[in-house]
């Protein structure tokens, strides 16, 4: 035996011998293979892979796993409707990956969608996160539709793969203000002074700015302005500075966390007020908040996302988040909504195909999402047509106050004295 | 403004008294054994989790919990230094350092996992009970876990000074070889000095949670902070941990009053920098021979 041969089990056979059977065997398999592969194929229903990036982990986690379920839910139901029907009722996919609250992260895991085949993908939640996650996705021609990124930002750099299909900080601003100015002149303007307090990344930031000039714009004057980090472990300081200045109304624009701790110190330093009213307030329009701070939640008002009750869709997305032992959050509702936008775009374009998916979200004209907003009309990746409306905190239920047509209660302004 | 000022020095010395908590536990495994327990932060989680379902569960207060919480972090402590840290480790003190940072990534996402990230708060009948010291409102919890602080200071320096197991500890944080030679159960040692030291970490989490949140990031709002606590305060030292925790609580807040929350942090760091250029071996430290 020369020492190229080596014995396999009970037969002589040479490493060129071995080599050669293994490849023609390997060979076979692949032939053997490729002939069968259509006919599995054929079998198989077909898929759209959609991503999904949300902070999983990391500071914004809550909200990140709360949209990645209102995703799932749309997937689900889209699916049993039938797919997409002019794909040959194509199933959607998701594929999910975590920004792990970092822009970095959500950069980076962009490729990992790309590289997974998405034709689309929604996300992050928060507009830093948005920011560098559609930066990357304009690389490779792929669409966000953005659940929440309100910073300004996001439509300002002419990217043609950025669709936000929720209302931006500047739309929220305007609307919480004229509802504000509407409440106010109904209660015989008593709010003159405000306070703000503000988280101080992007959003909180860009939203102190803009009510700073917006404010004195509906006759009322800003006494204190206070930004604070995330996370911030203490309140007292802020609160004893809203004590001192004394404001009829005070404007939270801050996370959950953040904003439970402010609500708690609050009440506790016995700070009154004639209303708590905050833009895409973090914990305002969460029923967690409701539940486990119901005496310091009482009336607090939001401007914020939030789905049309009426609508059969939501009441079935209502019953199934119930059914999962989920809080039903706006995280939940505006990531369902951007999959049924997509699904819609998916069914125009009639192909998977990026650039014809980004075609039809351009065009889209969807009104029959969740959300209680006209015909879409993306100018510049911005929905002209999203809109925030009011919620208010009534015992242990998020009521949605403003506009009328979709209001489940009458708005109480100013709040009665806490005691 | 001295109705600001006031309140703000008191708030600060009762958030300080939660950062000297939270120190304390670590000065003992990072001051005096040199461990860089990476973990303390997602042991601090995991008991705030612990009081938080006790409470949520079973209806224990969570000060009744201390006498729950604080046993079982002991035994946890103990164990996981005995059955996991020192034996992953091979003795060597860079491989604590890789050991405890992958409990702390195992610990975080095991709670992610099974609490996910759900912000959980619990609303006590005595939250809002406040006392008045004169222009200032403190929450009756602040002002027990300021009064908590103080006694677990003393009862560690009790334990370090008067106790066969306190000169162990401080014997094998002078000289392990030496201190082995005369009969010194090193191993032992050392899982009784986590133990404590997590025991430390569980009674913060019993003192913090009736005021704050638990997320499975929690944990990373105060464990820098408490290693600044510890490193200024002079490693090992309790009594450093404790005027250092207090003394950042209200740098803390008199920065965040008077420069704006946004930078009441860099008034910790920039008083750590200080200190640490007139005294590197902090307040309370020794200095090296």
């Amino acid at each position: 035996m020369s020492n190229d041969e080596t014995k396999f089990g009970p037969f002589p056979l040479s490493r060129r011998g071995f080599l050669k059977v293994g490849g023609s065997g390997l060979a076979l398999t692949a032939f053997a293979g490729t002939v069968a592969a259509p006919t599995v194929l054929r079998a198989q229903t077909p898929t759209v892979k959609v991503g999904i990036l949300e902070p999983l982990t990391g500071n914004l986690a809550y909200n990140g796993t709360q949209a990645r379920a209102g995703a799932m839910f749309a997937i689900e139901a889209i699916n049993a409707a039938g797919g997409i029907k002019s794909l040959g009722g194509a199933k959607l996919e998701a594929v999910v990956a975590d920004a792990q609250s970092r822009p970095d992260v959500a950069a980076a895991a962009v490729d990992t969608l790309a590289q997974a085949g998405v034709s689309a993908f929604i996300g992050c939640q928060a507009s830093a996160l948005g920011l560098a996650s559609s930066q990357a996705a304009a690389r490779y021609n792929l669409a966000q539709v953005f659940d929440v990124g309100t910073a300004e930002q996001v439509v300002e750099r002419g990217l043609k793969n950025v669709f936000r299909f929720t209302p931006g900080v500047n739309k929220c601003t305007s609307t919480a203000l004229e509802n504000l100015k509407l409440l106010n002149q109904n209660a015989k303007n008593v709010v003159k002074t405000v306070a703000i307090v503000y988280e101080d990344g992007p959003f909180g930031s860009n939203m102190s700015k803009l009510l700073n000039e917006r404010l004195p714009q509906i006759g009322m004057t800003v006494v204190e302005n206070i930004g604070h980090p995330t996370p911030q472990r203490d309140f007292t300081n802020i609160v004893l500075r809203i004590k001192a200045a004394k404001p009829d109304l005070i404007i939270p624009s801050n996370y959950l966390n953040e904003y439970t701790l402010l609500a708690m110190t609050l009440r506790q330093q016995k700070v009154e007020a004639k209303a708590i009213y905050s833009i895409l307030g973090g914990a305002a329009s969460n029923i967690k908040f409701v539940r486990e701070h119901n005496d310091a939640a009482q009336y607090v008002m939001d401007c914020n996302h939030w789905y049309d009750p009426r609508k059969p869709e939501s009441q079935a997305l209502a019953k199934k988040t119930a059914d999962a032992k989920l809080d039903l959050t706006y995280d939940i509702m505006v990531a369902y909504a951007c999959i049924q936008l997509i699904a819609d775009s998916l069914e125009r374009a009639a192909s998977p195909d990026r650039e014809k998916l980004i075609e039809a979200l351009a065009s889209s004209t969807y009104a029959g999402s969740i959300m209680p907003y006209g015909p879409t009309k993306f100018v510049n990746g911005n929905n002209e047509a999203a809109q925030p409306v009011n919620t208010q905190i009534r015992g242990e239920k998020i009521e949605l106050v403003f506009p009328k047509e979709y209001a489940t209660a009458e708005a109480v302004f100013p709040m009665p004295p806490r005691g | 403004m001295w109705s600001l000022v006031l309140p703000a020095i008191l708030g600060g010395l009762t958030t300080g008294a939660i950062y000297a908590l939270v120190a304390l536990g670590l000065t003992l495994i990072y001051g005096v054994l040199h461990i860089i327990n990476f973990a303390h932060g997602s042991l601090l989680m995991l008991a705030l989790y612990g009081v938080y379902f006790l409470y949520a569960i079973l209806g224990i207060d969570p000060y009744l919990a201390l006498l729950i919480v604080v046993p079982v972090f002991f035994v946890l402590g103990y164990v996981l230094q005995r059955g996991v840290i020192s034996v992953f480790s091979l003795g060597k003190e860079q491989n604590v350092l890789l050991v405890t940072l992958a409990l702390a990534i195992i610990i975080d996402n095991l709670a992610l996992y099974f609490w996910t990230s759900d912000t959980r708060t619990i609303s006590l009948p005595y939250a809002y009970t406040m006392v008045e010291i004169g222009p200032a409102f403190i929450p009756l919890p602040r002002v027990i876990a300021f009064v908590a602080a103080l006694v677990a200071a003393v009862i560690l320096w009790l334990i370090m000074s008067r106790t066969r197991l306190g000169k162990a500890i401080r014997a094998v944080a002078i000289e392990k070889r030496g201190a082995e030679l005369v009969g010194i159960d090193v191993d032992h040692t050392y899982a009784m000095c986590f133990g404590i030291g997590t025991a430390c970490v569980a009674a913060a989490a019993c003192l913090l949670l009736p005021t704050f949140y638990v997320t499975p990031q929690v944990g990373y709002a105060f464990v820098l902070v408490a290693f600044t606590t510890v490193v200024l305060g002079g490693m090992g030292s309790f009594m450093g941990a404790l005027v250092s925790g207090l003394l950042l609580g209200v740098i803390e807040a008199l920065c965040g009053l008077f420069l704006g929350e946004s930078l009441g942090q860099i008034g910790i760091f920039l008083a750590f920098i200080l200190i640490l250029l007139f005294r590197p071996s902090g307040l309370f430290g020794r200095r090296a021979a």
